[in-house]
């Protein structure tokens, strides 16, 4: 039965959270201008604020219900059926839900809405033109999800996720035999993405996304309202708290995108990433500037300016990756819903009216009397919020090319731009500078800020210096640190970490609530010298100097060997030498759902097409038996492990198992890495290429050797001799009863360092032949006991080879890495007492200002915590 | 002449600086017969070409070498682009694990010694889920 109820209440509840978004924003608009009569505005007020509540509830329904679609497995509804499946555990059902483009406008709709809730009950006294904006930005993202078609014009407005399968596919063929066909099982998530940061990463990314709302409302209403400078106090704790969501957020994709999905690194200067990045750092520099801007009109101008630019960067950064217009440049764009008209509309309007606004009250903003001192921590704020801005821009620039072939395009030209060929060396000539200088004047800045010095007293500064000198030359030396640019990041990185610990050490003492700005620049200190050292001195280890490869003899010469030669080929059980390492690749393992670890891939049989194995033996990890021989177990039926084993020089032994997954949705066969950790370097190490593990192997036509006892033959280019034929009463797989026999032949294969044996059996059952033949995998060769000629004493055998089994895999060396992760913790704990401090700040402003207003006021002052 | 202007002006000179250094770096989509014009005008600049595989009637790729047993780093193939041009790719890495369902190949990389040499590859392959639409996915040949 199609469950078609459901479906239809979503849909209808995204059109009322459609129309209460309109009413609201009109209704608090109508509670925002000043010149209507108090009592007038009040009526207007709590209409609209009903009516937002109207909305919260439509929005809570409209998630309830693609919940429900989904967690009940209605794979009748197209995007149940599209992303997630019976098999998906339950954490990851819940991740479904964002998998698609859908789900991810209706997750940044609910952090909108909970994030409108909070800021109603916090802040009464900015409620109508704050939510304003808010209502406004909710009608245009719900309308990406009406999928409304208007008559008449034939035009769509949004794509909602209530469609049914027949709905959006109806030529299927499957429809013409029966209409209410409904799809067993679903597509399931993209096994890939099966991870437990796919179900924190979309949620805490879209929060930082939806909370940058916050500071550019508060600047709207503020110009608005004129209150020009009011409006900093209640915007910067949120400016803050979204600076660390979102940042949270990136870092939180870097981290998965080196753990996991093999992107090569942490940071890959892709479209998407690159998109997210810009905004927050254009907010940072927004922070800083807000910080300032009671005090310094300049500032305050500017505040405007990037709290404005910051929310705009977010929605053009939604409109590259979802309209398509990135194309063949990003690998993790969304497809192209039809929605880049809307996303467009959207874009522009927030654009034009935000600019629009901020020059029409651009006269009425003030004017510093005289000019700001180079001595002043104005000044110093200044320069490292103008630094983080011109780094933005740059990524900005580079990134938008595809937008610029677009907008050509529009204007009848063709451009043909292309993204750098060199990404990397591209933005590191501007970036690495940026950053230098900009985490210098952190340190600068800190003691600008706490007074520590000033004009003819910079005194303070040259024990820090010193100190930062002696530091650097060390690891400098220590490192082999040589080339120039990364000496100046490096000694500037560690002049900003003794800066601003300094600082840090001074200030805790008296009031630790300050010291999150100290806090939050050691952690980006720390993060570029992560960066600098796990980036700048990543090594390959698996560089090939087995000497046993035919060479391309200039291309293998060229370049000091370096070019061509980091992948190494390990065949089955035969050790290579990589590095100061010993590898053998020994394996290949499956996971089980319910068992500890990997076992090996030839203790079960895969049940194709489905997530389940049967057991070949009893399966024992750990000395716990978990199953017996022949009981089905749950597995992840598209994850292969590659079992590596590393010998240390020393002789210890770790072993690595790197992931390969079939995966038709990434078009075939998937790596993601493993990592041995270490606390001063990564060990991460891939697969590049596999034989399909599940791919049955493709064996030579059988050729025949018919030999005596201790003959030698030779196949396959391998010498065997025929050592034995002896009586056995086991054969695996068969069971001997009464007057049954079988004998096994005792071959011996001689590898260049190994011998192997393989014992192919004969066996008379019930007076009929079985032969049951054996594979050596690590030859790649299978040998069936044909038949014994008991005249000549001549013994039968017949042989197929195929290729053996070999893995292709790359190691890389990551030093340091684990600063870059150690500075992160540091930044969001700076971040989190930043935050801390300024809604305290902003509470009690709050209730002073509402003590003395009449008692209306006052029972509504409730602090909020965040 | 006041600070902020002095500093303005700093400003702006960055920024042109950023945007001329941003068309100087970008590259372009070109076809092989340009692309060996280059080359042999002796611009070593990296180049975007876009085409397709060589295929036989059957839609077997044809002219495509790569044995990892040998050389895992090492994989070669022929390319056709949009005007027809045929052109042999080499690409000092392994072969993209799905690189023989690609229906469009884009090769990043310059001419050199007659064969195009590729430091990057993306490729267009038909999703199994959505008919009809194509998905990205993107090789970098690793240099250190």
């Amino acid at each position: 039965m199609i469950h078609s109820t459901i479906g239809s209440a979503g849909h209808l509840l995204v059109i009322i959270a459609f129309v209460t978004a309109l009413v609201a924003t009109f209704a608090y608009f109508k509670a925002g201008m000043s010149g209507t009569l108090p009592e007038e505005t009040l009526t207007w007020k709590k209409f609209a604020r009903m009516i937002f509540f109207v909305h919260v509830a439509a929005v809570a329904g409209v998630v309830f219900s693609l919940y429900w679609i989904i967690g009940n497995h209605y794979f009748e509804y197209h995007y149940a059926w599209k992303n997630s499946s019976l098999s998906l555990p339950t954490g990851y059902t819940i991740s479904s839900f964002w998998q698609d483009q859908e789900g991810s406008f209706l997750l940044w709709i609910f952090w909108n809405v909970v994030l409108g809730v909070v800021l109603i009950f916090s802040n009464r006294s900015w409620e109508a033109p704050v939510m304003t904006v808010f209502a406004l930005v909710q009608a245009f993202l719900t309308s990406m999800i009406l999928g409304v078609v208007i008559p008449g014009l034939d035009l769509k407005i949004g794509s909602t996720p209530f469609l049914l399968l027949k709905e959006v596919m109806p030529d299927l063929p499957v429809y013409q035999m029966d209409a209410n066909f409904i799809p067993k099982d679903g597509n399931g998530l993209n096994p890939l993405l099966q991870n437990y940061w796919m179900v924190i990463h979309p949620p805490t990314l879209f929060l930082g996304f939806a909370t940058t709302l916050i500071p550019f409302s508060f600047a709207i209403a503020g110009l608005w309202t004129r209150k020009i400078q009011d409006w900093i106090r209640p915007a910067l704790p949120w400016a803050l708290f979204s600076a660390l969501i979102l940042g949270v957020g990136i870092l939180m994709g870097a981290y998965w995108a080196y753990e996991t999905l093999n992107f090569g690194g942490y940071w890959n200067w892709d479209p998407v990433e690159n998109s997210s990045i810009v905004p927050w750092l254009v907010l940072v520099a927004a922070i800083h500037t807000m910080i300032i801007g009671r005090r310094n009109a300049t500032a305050l101008k500017t505040s405007f300016i990037l709290t404005i630019a910051t929310f705009i960067l977010i929605l053009y950064s939604t409109f590259m990756t979802r309209s398509g217009v990135l194309g063949n440049a990003s690998v993790h764009s969304f497809t192209d819903l039809g929605l880049s008209g809307q996303l467009l509309v959207y874009l522009l309007t927030f654009t034009i009216v935000a600019t629009g606004l901020l020059i029409y009250r651009w006269k009425e903003l003030p004017v510093d009397e005289e000019e700001v001192s180079t001595y002043s921590q104005e000044f110093w704020i200044f320069i490292g919020a103008t630094l983080l801005c011109l780094s933005g821009f740059q990524i900005l620039a580079t990134t938008s090319i595809p937008v610029y072939n677009k907008i050509a395009e529009a204007f009848g030209t063709i451009l043909n731009m292309a993204l750098p060929a060199d990404q990397i060396g591209h933005y590191n000539k501007f970036q690495l500078w940026f950053f230098s200088l900009i985490i210098v004047l952190t340190g600068i800045g800190q003691f600008f800020w706490w007074k520590r010095v000033g004009q003819n007293r910079l005194q303070a500064l040259y024990n820090p210096l010193l100190i930062a000198l002696i530091i650097s030359a060390a690891i400098i030396t220590y490192q082999g640190v040589k080339d120039i640019q990364y000496i100046v990041l490096l000694t500037t990185a560690v002049f900003a970490i003794v800066a601003n610990g300094t600082i840090l050490i001074n200030i805790i003492s008296g009031n630790y609530n300050l010291s999150g700005g100290a806090i939050t620049h050691i952690g980006v200190a720390l993060m570029l010298i992560g960066i600098l050292f796990s980036s700048g001195y990543t090594k390959v280890v698996s560089i090939n100097n087995s000497g046993l490869m035919i060479s391309r003899s200039e291309e293998f010469t060229s370049n000091d060997n370096k070019e061509n030669k980091e992948n190494i080929t390990l065949w089955l059980n035969k050790p290579e030498k990589m590095g100061d390492y010993m590898l053998t690749w020994r394996d290949v393992r499956v996971e089980p759902r319910h068992i500890p670890g990997y076992i090996p891939k030839s203790w079960v049989d895969i049940v194709e097409g489905d997530f389940h194995a049967v057991a070949l033996r009893d399966i024992v990890v750990n000395d716990k038996k978990y199953n017996s021989k022949g009981d089905t177990i749950e597995i992840f039926p598209e994850n292969f492990y590659y079992d590596i084993e590393y010998r240390e020089p020393s002789g210890r032994i770790f072993n690595l198992f790197p992931r390969v997954q079939i995966n038709p949705r990434m078009g075939g066969i998937v790596s993601s890495p493993d990592i041995q950790r270490k606390y001063n370097k990564d060990l991460y190490t891939y697969v590049s290429m596999v034989t399909n593990p599940t791919a049955e192997p493709v064996w030579s036509q059988t050729e025949n050797f018919t030999v005596n006892m201790r003959d030698t033959f030779f196949v396959n280019d391998y010498v065997a001799i025929l050592d034995n034929v002896i009586r056995t009463e086991q054969v695996e797989g068969v069971t001997l009863g009464e007057g049954d026999a079988a004998v096994k032949a005792i071959i011996r294969v001689l590898d260049k360092d190994k011998e192997y044996v393989i014992t192919p059996s004969f066996v008379i059952r019930d007076r009929m032949v079985a032969r049951k033949p054996e594979v050596s995998n690590d030859l790649g060769m299978r040998i069936q006991f044909q038949e014994i000629n008991p005249q000549t004493g001549q013994f039968s055998f017949a042989v197929n080879t195929t290729q053996r089994d070999f893995i292709v895999m790359k190691a890389i060396e990551k030093p340091l890495i684990n600063v870059l992760w150690l500075g992160t913790f540091v930044l969001v704990i700076g971040f989190v007492m930043a935050t801390i401090r300024r809604f305290k700040e902003f509470v009690k402003m709050r209730n002073r200002e509402n003590m003395p207003a009449s008692g209306k006021s006052k029972s509504k002052a409730r602090p909020q915590a965040v | 002449m006041k600070k902020i202007q002095i500093f303005g002006l700093i400003i702006v000179a960055v920024a042109i600086g950023i945007i001329v250094s941003t068309a100087g770096d970008a590259s372009t989509y070109v076809d092989f017969t340009k692309a060996r014009e280059m080359a042999q005008e002796g611009d070593a600049e990296s180049i975007h070409v876009v085409g397709k595989l060589k295929k036989d009637v059957s839609g077997r790729i044809l002219d495509m070498e790569y044995q990892p047993e040998i050389d895992p780093n090492y994989f070669a193939f022929t390319l056709i682009d949009n005007n027809n041009v045929e052109q042999k790719v080499i690409y000092k890495n392994t072969k993209p694990q799905d690189f023989d369902k690609s229906e469009q190949v884009v090769v990043i990389g310059k001419m050199q010694d007659g064969a195009f040499t590729a430091e990057k590859i993306l490729m267009k392959c038909p999703s199994k889920y959505d008919n009809g639409k194509m998905e990205t996915t993107e090789h970098t040949a690793a240099k250190s």
